[in-house]
This record gives structure tokens, sequence and C-alpha cells, in this order.
């Protein structure tokens, strides 16, 4: 760590552990619910369960992201972040919203539509947290000593991420619009900007492990993201298949999302590469580990089982089943899940100044998560392709497919304890690093 | 080999292209989707129905249009599959339907509300989805 003002980052990703492991409780609430044993009902209905699964998975992530840019943006600029005091505030208000929703999301509070279900009042508030956010990052940026590409593209990620987020409070009464605009921001952000700050991350973090030279990789980074937006902006048309929009969606959707995991293939050979070459007498192998990790399950959970469903003559009986959980949990995972504790595991020995990382719980914690959540994934794809075959193409009734379905739930469970297990050894250990009260380094440049 | 620049390049004009052929397409989606919708039927009491299903987030369990939480039925078709009468014994009294099953939450709706919602959901039913959702192919029945 070189400056003082980085420390925030470790607040940042004390949130994300806690949100985390909030999420997985949730999550548990619904698989269980799933076999039938939904007690909690009276509560935490399942579509409450659902979207407070889903938007602490976003919070979570954007609060990772958040702390990662507080971290790497002074690091690439050369210089301490521009009113520190203001990235706490900015955390405090964040965490608060955050609550706020949730909260409204047990008392039949919010907006009812998937992924973005916080009401309207708390989005504002978004939009002010998220802009003295950009601020604070992009001031940092502008009044630096160098400009990076790396840190560029982590900025512009971010601010279009947050530009991205407006096209999801224009109303309309037709379903249809509203539908079309609500994937504006969730496909345009999981499938295209994202990836930038995903991108800029792994570049960073691969930069940082291995010493690899830097112009090489930003070139790597802008054939990356070219192959990312070539196909992501206009792969948004498998959203547009079945939901009273024109047909040439059908054609356009197929062909577009049918490249897109030629970007993620890309980063995972280049990841690879990169470690392959540079990976010898690094000090923080488990951090290369989660950053390798990524870039390989974010192709097979985002390309490829992405890819096997996007076909418009598979997604035709595919589209609202079961089949889409599968993707979408190896898909976070491996693409965002993992960049984020990729970063924590990188940056803590820095932020604390205790070099503890290489430890036997860091292993544990790798491979039990990263085997429970693939397990997870395969409990979901057997019970959504038995749900497509039984309700789709036999026709059975809904809910007597998903009584034969409650076994896979049992799996799905069996999965999940492993992945809760594996998340329990990273919070352990996180905790473990302690407070962050590392020294600062002599500001030698990378 | 491929220099920075190069790369730089092809990232910012296959953005901008990509970009500009999305928003063009966008732009022309909108123009055809009140054809597609019937837009003529979209009464008041299907925009109030439109409001409720979003204010009770009925897309957390259903699916509409295959979007939702895949929890409880699709209800694309529910007006032309159940009918009226079912679909509003459902939402008066949502355990007497299934009961002993998955549950639903009892919403303690007035009779204009279950009107607003039939109707959203009929309005929904007569939309072209481009054939969505498919018929059961192998279903004894059709054959």
């Amino acid at each position: 760590m070189k400056f003082e003002s980085q420390r925030v980052s470790y607040w940042f990703f004390s949130v994300c552990m806690l949100l985390f492991s909030l999420q997985i409780v949730y999550g548990f609430i619904m698989a269980f619910a799933h076999i039938g044993y939904d007690n909690l009902h009276s509560i935490i209905p399942f579509n409450t369960a659902r979207a407070t699964h889903t938007n602490l998975l976003i919070m979570w992530l954007l609060c990772g992201f958040m702390g990662s840019a507080y971290y790497i943006i002074p690091d690439e600029a050369d210089r301490e972040l521009i009113f520190p005091k203001l990235a706490y505030v900015q955390l405090i208000a964040f965490l608060l919203v955050g609550v706020a929703a949730i909260i409204g999301f047990h008392l039949n509070w919010w907006e009812g539509r998937k992924f973005l279900e916080i009401p309207r009042p708390l989005d504002y508030l978004v939009v002010v947290n998220v802009l003295l956010f950009i601020f604070l990052i992009g001031g940092t940026i502008l009044k630096g000593k160098r400009f990076t590409t790396t840190s560029l593209v982590l900025f512009f990620g971010l601010l279009m991420a947050a530009l991205l987020y407006i096209p999801g409070l224009i109303d309309s009464d037709n379903q249809t619009i509203d539908s079309y605009l609500r994937w504006w921001v969730v496909h345009l952000w999981v499938e295209g900007v994202w990836e930038l700050i995903l991108g800029a991350i792994l570049c960073y973090l691969l930069i940082k492990l291995t010493g690899v030279d830097r112009e090489v990789t930003e070139k790597w980074l802008y054939v990356i993201l070219g192959f990312t937006f070539l196909s992501g902006i206009l792969g948004t048309g498998h959203h547009f298949f079945w939901i009273g929009t024109p047909k040439y969606w059908l054609m356009l959707g197929g062909i577009f999302s049918a490249f897109e995991p030629i970007a993620f293939l890309a980063m995972a050979f280049f990841a690879i590469n990169t470690a392959r070459k540079g990976g010898r007498n690094i000090d923080n192998r488990i951090a290369l580990y989660w950053s390798v990790g990524c870039s390989i399950l974010s192709f097979v959970g985002g390309g490829f089982l992405g890819f096997a469903h996007t076909l418009p003559a598979v997604n035709y009986y595919t589209h609202g089943t079961l089949v889409t959980a599968m993707h979408g949990h190896l898909a976070f995972w491996g693409a965002y899940a993992m960049i984020v504790l990729s970063v924590i595991m990188y940056t803590m020995p820095h932020l604390t100044g205790k070099k503890i990382q290489d430890n036997a719980i860091s292993y544990f914690a790798f491979w039990t998560s990263n085997i429970g959540m693939i397990s997870m994934t395969l409990a979901f794809a057997v019970a959504g392709i038995a749900q497509v075959y039984l309700e789709k193409k036999v026709g059975l009734e809904f809910l007597v497919v998903q009584k034969e379905l409650e076994i896979h739930f049992v799996g799905l469970v069996l999965a999940a304890s492993l992945f809760s297990l594996g998340i329990g050894a990273f919070v352990y250990n996180f905790i473990s690093f302690g407070k962050p009260c590392g020294n600062l380094l002599p500001r030698n440049r990378k | 080999m491929l220099s920075k620049s190069q790369a730089k390049l092809f990232f910012f004009l296959g953005t901008i292209i990509c970009s500009l052929l999305f928003v063009g397409l966008t732009i022309d989606t909108f123009r055809k989707i009140p054809g597609l919708t019937h837009a003529e039927n979209l009464t008041p009491s299907v925009a109030r129905g439109k409001v409720l299903w979003e204010k009770n987030n009925c897309m957390g369990c259903h699916t509409l249009m295959g979007e939702g939480g895949y929890y409880a039925p699709e209800l694309t078709k529910v007006y032309e599959r159940r009918g009226e009468g079912f679909i509003k014994a459902m939402l008066t009294d949502p355990t007497a339907m299934f009961a002993g099953q998955r549950k639903m939450v009892t919403y303690k709706l007035t009779d204009q509300e279950k009107d607003d919602l039939v109707a959203f959901l009929k309005w929904i039913g007569e939309m072209d989805l481009n054939g969505f959702p498919p018929k059961p192919t192998l279903s004894q029945e059709n054959k």
C-alpha cells in the first residue's frame, strides 16, 4: 500500500463479506422452499427472499468494485484519494440505502422488476451516492501524476455503469417497453460495462502479481474488451426474443450472443498464459489462483453456459426455466464474485501488513467454494433440463413438475453447504487479517 | 503483430459501430412495439393492473413472458388457460386452490383491483411473442 487513503478499501471489503454472507442465508431459504420446507413463508415469502438474494449480490459486488477502485486508482494515479473522508461518508450512505431497501422488501415495498427491485425513492439516493463515488475517483485520476489505461478503463466502466442505471428509471405502461429498458440496465451491465471493470481489475492484478509488461497487458485488455462490446451490445438481443419485440432480434440476438464467449475465452487464455510466464516466485499465490480461476469460470459460466441457452431454438424451451438459474449462478460467481474475492486476497496483506495469505485455510476456501459452486450449477442444470422436458415439451402442469424436481434441490442444498463452508473459511481468513494498519510502502513504481 | 494503438482503434470502432446500430434498432423496435403488443387495447385498467403486478412483486415468483422467479407458474397465457373465474378465485384465497402445496401470499385486493389484474393478464396473453410460450410437442393430447 502506497497511500494512507487506500485504507478505506478495507471497510468496503468488510461490508462485502457481511452482505455476501447474508446473501447465502437467503439462498438457503429459497432452496428449502423449493424442496417444500417453506416454513418462513409468512415472514419471508419467496419473492422477498429472491429480491433480497439478488439485490444483496448486486450490492456487495458494487461495494467490492468501489473498494477495488479506492485501492487501485490512487495506486495507478500515484497520489492520495481526493477528500478521503467523503469515501467513508459514501460507504455509510451506500450501506444505509441498502439496509433500507432490504427492510423494504420484507414489508412489500419494492418495484417488482427483476434485479431492479429497489423502491424508486431509494433509486435516486443510489444515483447521488454513485455520483459522489465517481467524483472522488474521477478527481483523483485528473489530479494524479499519471494516466494509465487500466485506471481509465476502470473509471469508464464505473461511469458507464452509473449512466446505464438511468434507462431503468424510465416508466412505461407497456410491459414490453418496461422489460426492454430493464435489460438495457441488467444486460448492458453484466455483459457490457461490468466487463470493463472486470477486465481492468484483472489487468491490474496480473501486472502486480506476475510483473508482466504493462504495455502488453493493456494492449490485450483493449482487444478483449473490443470483442466484449462487438458481441455484447447487440447480444442484448437474446433478451428480446419473446417479449413482444420484432422478429429480427431472434437472428441478431442469436448471432451476436454466439460471439460473446470469445471475449471470455481470450481473457482466460491471456490470464493463464500470463500466470505461466510470470507465475514463479510470487509472494501472493492465492490471489493469482483467484484471478486465473475467475478468468476460467467466467468463460465457463458466462461464456459457455450463456451461449448454450441463447440460441433461439434452444432458448424457446429453456427461457423462463431453472436453466437460467444455472447459467446465472456460475456466471456471477465466475466473473464478478471471484474478481472481488481476488482483489480482497491481493490487497489484504498490503492493507493490514500481515502476510498470512498463503495459508491452508486460503486454499481450502478457494477449492471448497469453487467445487461447491460448480456442483450447485450441476444441480440447477439437472433440475432445469428436467423442467424443460416435463413442463415445456411434455406439457405437464407446473406444480406437478416442481414436485418431481424437489430431489434436485436436495442436491443443490448439499452443494450449497459445501460452497458455504468455503465462503465461511474465506470470511474467517478475512477476519484473521485484522484491522487495516499496514505500513506504507516506499513509493517505487511498477 | 498488433500494436497497442491498433488494439485501441479496434476497441473504439467496434464499440461505436455496435452502439449506433443498437440505438438505431431500438428506435425501430419502439416504433413496432405498439403494433406487436396491441397497445390500442392498453386501457387504464390494464395500466393499473401492471402497477399492481409490480407493487406486489409478482415477478418474484411467477414468470411473465418467461421473465421472473421460476417458483410459480408462467402467467403469459393464464387468461386463455384458466379463465377469469379461476384467476379471481386464486387472487381471493390462494391457499384454497392448491391446498398443501406451494404457497402464494394472500393479498387483500379489492374487486376493482382483481378486475385490473385480470385485464392486465388478458392483454399480455394477446401479444405477439414470436410463438412463446412453446406448445408441448411431446404431449399425448396433441397426438
